[in-house]
């Protein structure tokens, strides 16, 4: 059983390491799913989905790297 | 030039950069095994990690067609999006200085040292979890490399490409292995997880958007300029991040 939970475990982890950054991943995407579903706003579905994922990324390893050096 | 424009290029080459990181991950600990226990266990267990994994393969494939492209497009492409930023995200946190970098040597280290701590009360089943750890360092890593090769190339039809491209990737670290029969610590792998996590979180984009009925403009074509984005931002950051770390150390 526990070495059940482990593995599952190491397999979350392929997907999550910091859940604030995975919620983020999900709600970007289903802000553009939303939008994807309004007439017309196919391509500003894929432009939130596109600069969303980059403003994410850009904003999660700054806030990481800041709590580093507040660690320090 | 007619072979850069093939659409599966991409995806093989994301499927063998993939691979050659986890490839190396888990030649550094069937090589700790070895050295600890000899090649039977080591050998064996990562013989049975790559029977269990030629098995999920087996089952997993034909339920891919099962599925609808768009829900298989766009479920792949949200994994695809969490698998592949994290891997970008640590690679930059690493690139910029506040993760250590994944050191082989290191690795092998402690895997040995571990192993020989486990041998000191457990002499009998010593070669037993030794299997056990050699089994579960290619099932683990092999995973991985299932999962990139299907969520790169089963978008589009392109799996056996992929699938090629991560193969030649794991026979190459696994013939090299065998001759210097030594971790592979020269391989620049923060570089290959950070390209690695470009071309993912690329594909994922693409993907998900596809699955969404986003109409990407130069179709297969904007993967590359998603990756060329997130190249640029990755790059930008870390130099950003770099640059205040040392105005902060004067």
């Amino acid at each position: 059983m526990n070495a059940l939970k482990a593995t599952f475990a190491e397999l979350l982890g392929l997907f999550v390491d910091d859940g604030m950054f995975a919620l983020g991943i999900v709600f970007v995407v289903a802000l553009a799913a939303v939008v994807s579903a309004l007439p017309q706003a196919s391509m500003l579905a894929g432009a939130i989905l596109l600069f969303g994922c980059l403003a994410l990324l850009c904003a999660s390893v700054i806030r990481a790297a800041a709590t580093f050096e507040t660690r320090r | 030039m007619i072979a850069l424009l093939n659409p599966a290029w991409p995806s093989v080459a994301a499927a063998f950069l993939a691979s050659l990181v986890e490839a190396v991950e888990a030649l550094t600990i069937v090589l700790a095994v070895a050295t600890v226990r000899g090649w039977r266990p080591a050998g064996l267990g990562a013989i049975f990690g790559l029977i269990i994994l030629g098995l999920i393969v087996a089952a997993l494939g034909p339920l891919l067609n099962l599925i609808p492209l768009h829900v298989l497009q766009l479920a792949i492409g949200v994994l695809l999006l969490l698998f592949g930023m994290r891997w970008l995200r640590k690679a930059m946190l690493r690139a910029a200085g506040f993760i250590p970098l994944h050191d082989e040597a290191t690795a092998f280290a402690k895997e040995t040292a571990q192993l020989r701590e486990q041998a000191r009360g457990h002499e009998s089943r010593l070669d037993l979890i030794a299997g056990l750890t050699s089994f579960k360092a290619v099932l683990l890593e092999g995973l991985e490399v299932v999962f990139i090769v299907i969520a790169v190339g089963a978008g589009h039809g392109s799996v056996v490409s992929a699938a090629v491209g991560a193969l030649a990737a794991c026979l190459l670290v696994a013939a090299i292995g065998l001759v210097v029969h030594r971790p592979l610590t020269r391989v620049p792998e923060n570089t290959l997880k950070l390209a690695v996590g470009v071309l993912l979180s690329a594909f994922g984009v693409f993907w998900t958007g596809e699955g969404l009925g986003v109409a990407w403009p130069g179709a297969d074509l904007a993967i590359a300029v998603f990756a060329g984005l997130f190249l640029v931002v990755a790059l930008l950051t870390v130099g950003l991040l770099r640059r205040n770390r040392v105005e902060a150390s004067l």
